[in-house]
């Protein structure tokens, strides 16, 4: 029987039901605490640094002078739209961002560490500032670095040829602009990192919470001028991250320079000011989208002009390409427009920068196309799902006018489900009744693509001096029968040592149970990408596919050889191999230890060790979904309340269905909190105003509706699992569907709904303006 | 300046020497080394760090040790009958009702402290007193799922029997 497809229960849960899951903060006791003193202005130049002469024995401060010989963070594309900026570990002669960090404080204790980063004193002449992303783009503007004219970090274009004919034919052009607030990913567990100086060894462990261990340890290598072989890093139980845990922060560099300086132990435990602060934001976006539709309602041609504030710095190794050139390259989504032209351009601020952030472009650029379908649709005087209906690709393999190559998806009959299943006649009834009672409902149609799974070729793509997306998987049979696979993935709640066992307990005929997936150590795995974008089950799942597969073939040789038989004719199920068609076999446990400790028994060819390894490099895959939204808006205050949420998705074959579920769970929560509530607010002097969760607000249980999921299995022939990625879809359509939803609540007032979050007080304004009669 | 405090968590009894300012939070990870307790937020909104004192929910990040001390403080060491996982640990299991577990122990106390005092207590009073705590995972759904199983469970299994 298949292991694949049935919803076990976790085996990473019982350590962290119990209290017994490591984090990183968990395994710190006996290290010296380490604070970091921060900007509290977003521009100007240092003067001085003021560190009290009287400090307390253990304790120590550090500034910019002492890392002479640190290497800045320089992230590089290699393409000549993208201007390279540096960020220092610490800052040595400005600031461009409040809460950049500027000099470190070390203690013996933590509230110690706080109370002389107090007394440090940062003389700064404060300079003019920039945090708004248009601002920023005006004649005039503040430069963030001097080497950026315009705040341009990078500005890429795409034209199709006969883009200008397409739309001097079209019978209907529609252009909207969209608005998407900043964003903190605010994973529950903040930064962290906890950096060990071994002296026997002179090796340095970095525990530390992070998607991308293995990139992380080149990473400071590279910029400490230290020996890689020097430095492990180990991911231990990481409490989220959700794109913010992938970067080389500043923070890292410090605390690894600081461990081997003091040949002693340091841990740094971010507080949520400094992780809402100081971490990595995202989707402060702008686009103008226009639509050029054929009578029909065919979308002939698009063009965007994408605008994305991504900081003062680029996020290293993705860098601050990462949201402007998705968005260049998949803004057109599941929709088949032959003609597109957009410029996308990534824009420098006195702000936190951008790192991506669960589905990075995507939740923005879907918002601007379903908003902009909406609009047409009302334009054309078409239903919105009609519309969609006209344009959705439906022939695959389908190649985007953008060069993306789609594998078989079900675009339509997911929309066609959402369709049904919120019985959209009924709902025009009793929303029609509803208005004429004084209650304003709508619902909101998202469709939309999920690029995932994608290894190399589609990083190098982008131009990328780093170019992620292999997986390598190691997987061994130890003398007891018993299977450890080492990847280089680094799960973090998306319950990947349950579905990789799952995979590899197929491909041997054994339990899940006895499979260890040992992942997030740089001495224990192999080299790898970390999780990130959508990409694990796929990539981390198809080399353990193949290194079982091959660990498979080496067990029926032996077996064979045992047996009398072909190896050919050995399968494997319930722990044992059996010769097909025969009453012989042997336990797998039996077998390795004849392997071990019997290996003269099968030759001079035979090497003892069970083991093979595998690496995977697909091109990708997209997954689909149509997410739909009813909501019931009060234009007296404002509020929102999400009746019914639903979402209909197409993830190819799903190897645990629980876990599937449980991550589109996540990810429409984080969606709906986009749309209604999250937001990061700077003033015009890039103050942030938002540094508390009593400010930035995640929802509660209270705000998320009951999400309905139902699946639809397109089996992808682009991956060897079958499986397609998801982990991001649900952030990625949640928003335009209740955007749209609002929209639709609130049409008998005539307004526009295109910035998000929606809160009571933007829809209060709308509303407002509309109803003195001015157009919003 | 340190004082002496006796803090009695889980049946057991630590001693500790801390300053006036130190937060229950601190020291029951730091001080008595039960790092199953969690710091979110260290302002009082996200709840990874509810504990039961005395029964009651409370966000131990907002308490100052010294607060604690006579106090019977319950962690989520404390949940499950040695090797027996608590119904609710086996509900959040069960039913996918935790991803990266950073929250967890924050909401099987909260749920323990709710499900104790009102074993009866309705789905929407349940939904408003889970909506204290954080979870930047699941979207709840499950966690809802969980809590409403377990309840069930203890109702069907009063504690003496199960």
């Amino acid at each position: 029987m298949s292991w694949i497809g049935r919803p076990i229960p976790r085996l990473e849960d019982p350590a962290l039901l119990t209290g017994q899951g490591r984090f990183v903060a968990d395994t710190a006791q006996g290290a010296a605490a380490v604070r970091f003193v921060r900007s509290p202005v977003a521009r100007g130049r240092i003067l001085g640094i003021d560190v009290p002469n009287d400090l307390p024995a253990g304790v120590r401060v550090i500034t910019a002078a002492d890392l002479a010989d640190v290497r800045p963070i320089r992230p590089l594309l290699h393409r000549p739209d993208y201007v390279a900026i540096g960020q220092p570990a610490l800052a040595a002669t400005c600031v461009r961002h409040v809460g950049e960090p500027v000099a470190a404080v070390v203690a013996p204790g933590a509230a110690q560490a706080e109370d002389v980063a107090e007394l440090v004193f940062v003389e700064i002449e404060p300079e003019e500032a920039v945090a708004d992303l248009d601002l920023a783009l005006a004649a005039g503007a503040p430069q963030v670095h001097a080497e950026a004219p315009g705040n341009l970090l990078i500005d890429g274009r795409l034209a199709t040829e006969g883009f200008d004919a397409a739309v001097a034919a079209a019978a209907h052009l529609v252009e909207i602009e969209v608005c998407s607030r900043r964003q903190s990913a605010m994973p529950l567990e903040a930064r962290a990192a906890h950096a060990s100086f071994e002296r026997a060894t002179g090796r340095v462990t970095l525990t530390c919470s992070v998607q991308m261990p293995h990139m992380l340890r080149t990473a400071i290598a590279d910029h400490l001028g230290m020996r890689e072989s020097d430095l492990r890093v180990v991911a231990p139980d990481v409490g989220g991250a959700f794109g913010q845990k992938m970067s080389l922060f500043p923070e890292y560099l410090v605390l690894v320079w600081l461990a081997r300086r003091l040949r002693g132990a340091v841990a740094w435990i971010e507080d949520r000011r400094e992780n809402l602060t100081a971490s990595a934001h995202g989707r402060d976006q702008r686009h103008r989208v226009r639509g050029a539709f054929a009578a029909d309602g065919r979308l002939l041609a698009l063009e965007g002009d994408l605008r994305c504030n991504v900081g003062a710095y680029s996020s290293y190794p993705v860098t601050c390409g990462v949201e402007p050139l998705m968005a260049l390259a998949e803004l057109p989504g599941p929709y088949d427009v032959r003609h597109y032209r957009a410029r996308a351009r990534g824009v420098a601020t006195n702000t936190c920068m951008m790192a991506p952030y669960r589905g990075v472009s995507r939740p923005v650029i879907t918002l601007a196309m379903e908003r902009l379908m909406d609009c047409a649709a009302d334009r054309l005087g078409l239903d919105p799902v009609e519309l969609r209906r006209r344009n959705l690709v439906r022939a695959f393999p389908y190649r985007s006018a953008t060069g993306l190559l789609f594998d078989e998806g079900s675009y339509l009959d997911c929309l066609e489900r959402a369709a049904a299943t919120v019985d959209l006649p009924a709902f025009r009834a009793r929303q029609a009744a509803a208005r004429a009672a004084g209650r304003f409902l709508g619902v909101g149609f998202c469709v939309f693509s999920e690029r995932t799974g994608y290894g190399t070729p589609a990083f190098a793509a982008r131009g990328m001096e780093i170019a992620p997306g292999y997986e390598r998987v190691e997987i061994a049979m130890d003398p007891s029968g018993n299977l450890e696979a080492r990847i280089g993935a680094s799960p973090h709640g998306q319950g990947l040592a349950t579905t990789l066992a799952q995979l590899i307990a197929d491909e041997l005929g054994v339990e899940p149970a006895q499979i260890r997936i040992a992942h997030g150590d740089t001495d224990r795995t192999p080299y790898g990408w970390g999780t990130f974008a959508s990409r694990s089950l796929v990539i981390a799942g198809g080399a353990c596919k193949l290194a079982a597969a091959a660990l498979r073939d080496r067990l029926a040789r032996l077996a064979g050889h045992l047996l009398e038989a072909d190896p050919g004719d050995v399968e494997f199920a319930d722990g044992r191999a059996r010769v097909r068609g025969t009453d012989l076999s042997i336990e797998l446990a039996t077998l390795a230890r004849q392997a071990y400790h019997q290996s003269h028994r099968f030759g001079d060819a035979h090497d003892p060790y069970l083991a093979a390894h595998a690496t995977y490099d697909p091109a990708g895959t997209f997954s689909n979904a149509t997410h739909a939204a009813i909501v019931e808006v009060d234009p007296e205050t404002g509020h929102v309340a999400i009746e019914r949420f639903l979402v209909v998705e197409d993830a190819g074959v799903l190897i645990n269905p629980m876990i599937a579920d449980g991550q589109v769970h996540g990810g429409v929560a984080q969606g709906i909190a986009h749309a209604l509530f999250e937001e990061i607010v700077y003033d015009d002097e890039g103050n942030i105003l938002t540094a508390s969760l009593a400010d930035y607000l995640p929802p509660t249980c209270a705000e998320i509706p009951p999400i309905e999921v139902q699946h639809l299995v397109t089996e992808s022939d682009a991956t060897l699992t079958r499986a397609k990625g998801l982990g991001e879809g649900g952030a990625i359509g949640a928003p335009a569907a209740v955007l749209n939803a609002i929209a639709d609540a609130l049409k008998p007032f005539g307004v526009g709904v295109f910035e998000m979050p929606a809160t009571p007080q933007r829809l209060r304004a709308l509303i407002r303006t509309a109803q003195a009669g001015e157009v919003p | 300046m340190t004082e002496k405090v006796t803090l009695h968590i889980n049946g057991v009894r630590y001693e500790a020497e801390v300053e006036p300012r130190r937060t229950l939070a601190d020291a029951i990870r730091d001080d008595c080394g039960l790092t199953g307790t969690h710091l979110g937020c260290e302002h009082g909104v996200c709840g990874a760090c509810t504990v039961l004192l005395d029964g009651r929910p409370v966000r131990s990040c907002l308490m100052f040790a010294v607060q604690a001390e006579d106090a019977e403080i319950r962690t989520v060491e404390g949940l499950a009958d040695g090797d027996r996982l608590h119904p609710l640990q086996e509900a959040f299991w069960r039913h996918h009702g935790l991803q990266c577990g950073f929250c967890t122990p924050g909401f099987l106390m909260l749920a323990a402290g709710v499900l104790e005092a009102d074993p009866e207590i309705g789905d929407a009073a349940l939904r408003d007193a889970l909506s204290s705590n954080l979870c930047r995972c699941t979207g709840y759904q499950n966690i809802l799922k969980a809590v409403r199983a377990a309840a069930a469970e203890m109702r069907a299994w009063p504690s003496a029997d199960r």
